[in-house]
This record gives C-alpha cells, sequence and structure tokens, in this order.
C-alpha cells in the first residue's frame, strides 16, 4: 500500500513537472533526464542483467540518430523514419551481437568499443553521406495525433510516455522467463548450458532488445535537438552512458534513472557554477564507488536497512532498560 | 538389469596438455544408482562433465540411449534428458529459489507418471517452498543443496548426475540428501553419484565404480563389492 502510494505521488510530481517547474531550462533538463535514463536502461540489460559490460553503445544511440536524420533529409515522413531507425538499429545491433559475443570480458569491452569507434570514424570523415562535423539537422519534430510538440512541456509529457513504457516493458522483462534465463546465463553461463539453454542465443537476443531501445533514446535525442553531429557516437558518449548504470546501480530499474539524473543534473546545472565540472563528478564518482560500490540506489537501500536496524535495536534497548 | 542409458566408452579427456580421465569405461543401466568413488583427483567431477558435455573427450566415445555420441553441446544432452547437479551447487545466486526452479522448469516427451513441477518439488522439499521468494544466494548450504537438486529434477530428467552432494554439509543434513537421492532412485531414476565417502556410496548403490588416477581400477555392484570384504584401501588410499 505504501509503494502503491508512493508510486502515485511519484507519477504525479512527473506528469505535472511542467506546471511546477517554472523555467523551460529546467524542464529541458528533465526531458534529457529521461531520454539518458532510457538509454541507460537500455545498457542496463546487458551490464546489469547480462554481465556484459559495452563500452561502444553510443554507436547504436547514435545510428538511430543518423538513420533518422538521413531518411528525413530525404522528404520521408516520420513514421518511416521511425521504423527505418528502428531497423537500422536492430541490423547493427545484430552486427555488434555477432562479433562482440564471440569473446566475453575485456574482449567484450574493447569488441563494441572498435565497432563504435568505426562508426564514428564514418560519421566524421565520410562527409559526402554524413556532412562531417557539421552534423544534420532536422526541420521539425513529429506530431503524433496532430499534437505539435515545439514547447518544452509538451516535448517532456512526450518522453515521459515513452520513458514510462520503457520501464513498464523493461519490469515486465525482468521478470519475464527470458528475463531470468539471462540473469541465468550471467550467474552460471555454463550451468546454463546444461540446463539446456542456448547461452549465445540468449545473449544476442538480449544485445538485439537493449539495441533495440537504445533506438528509442537515440531517436528522442535526435527530435529533442532536432541535430545529430558524430559526438552521439563518441567513446565519451559510450563512457558517459555506462557511469550512469554503474554509479546507480547495475542489474536495478531505479539504479540507471538515478545515475542519468545524476550525470545530466552535474553536466548542465552544477557546470553553470563550477568550471571544472568534469572534476566534480570524477569526485563524486569516485565516491560511490568507495562508499557505495554497488552503486547508489542499492547503496541507499543497505544505508536505510542499517539506519532502520539501528533505531530498532536503540528502541529495544531503551524498552528493557524501562521495564 | 535394464539397457544401459549412459555408456562412457574409452574416454581419455584433458585440461589442456593434463589428461585427466584415461581410457574410462562403464555404463549405467535404467533404473539404477551407480556411485562413482575415488579421492581427491581422480577424475570423478572430470568425468561427470564429460557425462553433461561441458568437456569433450579427446579420445572414446560417449552413448546415450543406445546411440553413440562424438561431439555433442550440453544444451542438446540436456534435451536428451541429462541433467548434473554440480559440484559446489552452483545455484543462480542473484535469483529467487522460486526463479531458479522455474528457469530450468521442462515438460519433455518422456516425462513420467508424477511429472516434478513446481508443487511437487515444494512437497518435496518443503523448506525451498517457504522459501520461494528468497534470494537463492542468503540459504544455508544444505538449503542451497536441496535447490541445486530440486532445480535439475525440474527438467524432467531421465539420467540424473550428482557431484558430491554432500560436500561441506553437517551430517544431519547430509542424511538429509542421501534420503532423498534414494526417493529419486526408488521413483526409478538413474543416477550417478559422485562421493568421496564410500560408506554413503554402498548404502544406497547398485553399482560401484572406483576411479583412481584418471583410471577405472574397480567396478562391480555394489553387492559383490562389499566394502567389509573389500580392502578399500587399495583403491581409494584411504581407511
Amino acid at each position: 500500500m505504501r509503494e502503491r502510494c508512493l508510486i502515485i505521488v511519484t507519477l504525479m510530481s512527473l506528469v505535472s513537472l511542467p506546471l511546477w517547474m517554472g523555467s523551460d531550462y529546467y524542464i529541458n533538463i528533465a526531458s534529457q533526464i529521461l531520454i539518458w535514463a532510457i538509454f541507460a536502461l537500455a545498457l542496463n540489460v546487458l551490464v546489469g542483467w547480462s554481465g556484459l559490460v559495452s563500452l561502444g553503445h553510443a554507436g547504436l544511440f547514435g545510428m538511430a540518430c543518423y538513420t533518422g536524420a538521413w531518411l528525413l533529409e530525404a522528404g520521408w515522413g516520420h513514421f518511416t523514419a521511425v521504423l527505418g531507425a528502428f531497423a537500422m538499429t536492430i541490423l547493427v545491433s545484430a552486427i555488434f551481437g555477432a562479433l562482440s559475443l564471440r569473446t566475453r570480458g575485456i574482449g567484450f569491452i574493447m569488441i563494441t568499443l572498435a565497432i563504435s569507434q568505426i562508426l564514428w570514424g564514418i560519421a566524421y570523415r565520410w562527409i559526402g553521406l554524413t556532412n562531417g562535423d557539421n552534423g544534420i539537422i532536422i526541420s521539425a519534430r513529429p506530431t503524433p495525433f496532430g499534437i505539435e510538440m515545439d514547447t518544452p512541456g509538451v516535448f517532456y509529457i512526450f518522453t515521459l510516455i515513452v520513458f514510462l513504457l520503457t520501464m513498464l516493458i523493461m519490469a515486465i522483462f525482468y521478470q519475464s522467463p527470458f528475463g531470468v534465463s539471462l540473469r541465468g546465463t550471467r550467474d552460471q553461463s555454463r550451468r546454463m548450458s546444461a540446463l539446456g539453454f542456448n547461452v549465445w542465443l540468449i545473449r544476442f537476443f538480449a544485445i538485439l532488445f537493449s539495441g533495440f531501445f537504445s533506438g528509442v533514446a537515440g531517436l528522442l535525442f535526435l527530435y529533442y535537438h532536432q541535430y545529430v553531429s558524430p559526438h552521439v557516437l563518441s567513446l565519451l558518449n559510450s563512457a558517459e552512458v555506462l557511469l550512469m548504470v554503474i554509479s546507480g546501480g547495475t542489474g536495478t530499474l531505479l539504479g540507471p534513472v538515478v545515475g542519468a539524473g545524476l550525470v545530466v543534473v552535474i553536466k548542465n546545472v552544477a557546470s553553470a557554477y563550477i568550471e571544472r565540472w568534469n572534476m566534480l563528478l570524477g569526485v563524486i564518482f569516485v565516491a560511490i564507488v568507495i562508499f557505495m560500490p554497488e552503486g547508489l540506489v542499492p547503496g541507499t537501500q543497505r544505508l536505510f536497512r542499517w539506519v532502520f536496524s539501528r533505531i530498532k535495536s536503540i528502541g529495544a534497548a531503551i524498552k528493557s532498560e524501562a521495564s | 538389469m535394464g539397457s544401459n542409458v549412459l555408456a562412457l566408452d574409452g574416454v581419455s579427456a584433458y585440461y589442456g596438455d593434463s589428461l585427466v580421465l584415461q581410457e574410462v569405461s562403464f555404463s549405467l543401466g535404467e533404473g539404477r544408482l551407480l556411485g562413482l568413488l575415488g579421492r581427491n583427483g581422480a577424475g570423478k567431477s572430470t568425468c561427470m562433465n564429460v557425462a553433461a558435455g561441458l568437456l569433450s573427450p579427446r579420445n572414446g566415445h560417449l552413448e546415450f540411449f543406445g546411440e553413440t555420441v562424438t561431439e555433442i553441446k550440453p544444451e542438446e544432452l540436456a534435451h536428451l534428458g541429462v541433467s548434473l547437479v554440480p559440484q559446489e551447487r552452483r545455484i543462480f545466486k542473484s535469483l529467487t529459489v522460486y526463479e531458479n526452479l522455474a528457469v530450468a522448469a521442462r515438460q519433455p516427451p518422456w516425462t513420467h507418471r508424477d511429472p516434478w513441477e513446481f508443487s511437487t518439488v515444494f512437497a518435496a522439499f518443503p523448506r525451498l517452498g517457504e522459501r520461494h521468494k528468497q534470494v537463492a544466494g542468503s540459504l544455508s548450504g544444505g538449503e542451497q543443496q536441496m535447490l541445486a537438486i530440486a532445480r535439475a529434477l525440474m527438467s524432467n530428467p531421465r539420467i540424473l548426475l550428482m557431484d558430491e552432494p554432500s560436500e561441506g554439509l553437517a551430517p544431519q543434513i547430509v542424511m538429509e540428501v542421501i534420503d532423498t537421492v534414494s526417493r529419486l532412485k526408488e521413483q526409478g531414476l538413474s543416477i550417478i553419484l559422485v562421493e568421496q565417502n564410500p560408506k554413503l556410496v554402498f548404502g544406497i548403490a547398485d553399482d560401484i565404480v572406483i576411479l583412481n588416477s584418471g583410471r577405472v581400477v574397480l567396478t562391480g555392484t555394489a553387492a559383490d563389492l562389499n566394502p567389509k570384504n573389500l580392502d578399500l584401501t587399495e583403491y581409494l588410499g584411504i581407511f
């Protein structure tokens, strides 16, 4: 009951955010947090639930951005652009999976990094196709059901709906037989083989699933900025989203969302006050690793449990002394 | 004795360049319990890994239900009805007890009259039923062992390979595990039980195979090889 109340209050606060936030700047920050949270949730499927650390997810994110931008530039409608972007992201995810799943551990990290760097190189150097560092500008956001998304508030609500759907799908996925078997491959891959599972195929589908939601985040990013440049494919983007997942708590549903909030707020808000905001982010990350190595969400839960047990034991001691 | 459900024929296996099994041959009859004995490093667990498809033999071959198998993947063997209760349990520690069982649940075509499903497993292992929402890593050693056995049963196997299920458990829990193995045998399951403790095995096994330094040094029925009439020191280097 208490949990349900908390969820309802959180939802109400999120939905009404454009009304009470006041400034368009902060509504846009909220939209950015949601977009990065979707991306971090997508990466969490691999890092948290599959035990596969990818340092090239910006490649998938960026492919959705570029494909959507190309198709819109070529005169196609938003519907076709979105479908095309998903198809391309899933195709690139399949290539990612086929190549990277030949290895594990450090090899997996390096192959995902190498593939995303190839995509970054293409975006940066193949100027005829990508317009190079100048990037591609798209002229307009879509108008689903005739609703204009030009204002920050409306775009935020649209992003929130996509984010909540992503959370719901991720929660269902986590509990589903496929989700359970995926977590089984993370814990004991040999055991899963001995139980009759094709571990490679399970991981491959997980990469496709993760790639799809990276594409969702990429498209939202494209529509938010109405612009795409090679920066979206950069190693920095891959590292940042990985930082979000690890700092929030891998394998949890809320962790990547909290991590995305932390990084986006420091990047956009703290950077207005502190010139060396990268250093602040580094210090916070080191502090998380030292004090809450499991991430902010599981670490805070642990802290609360400890505080409650201390309060309980002190209460019991006072009671026994009084009697 | 019924027909053989599993046989190792002249199997040699290596870990890298180290020869661990040397031309090992033995067979498991249908509905029988074979006790595989040997001291540390004798090759018992390697035999189990070969039988479960986790390690490919370099020479020799395996037979399942009369069919010769040379190269087979562990997932294919599992679909043939082979289930392994591994050494050190190897449960999925971050999954709940229920999820550990759900991930293994299968109703294959050979399923016997009383298939293993959640209700029957929880009836056989009540403590798992009580803790079905608990994360498996938080169970006690004995409960984890029960979960490893229950997980293997959820796939309704035809052959159960048990690799030292009593390892690291308190004596009372060991007896519970052995009782469970006896019940499974009575239900007609074909079992290979790997153990270091001959006293446990001779009490319930139909057949005995003793390994030493990667070779089969003694085979026979448990009745013929009664430890009272046999100097096991010669074969096991213990007692």
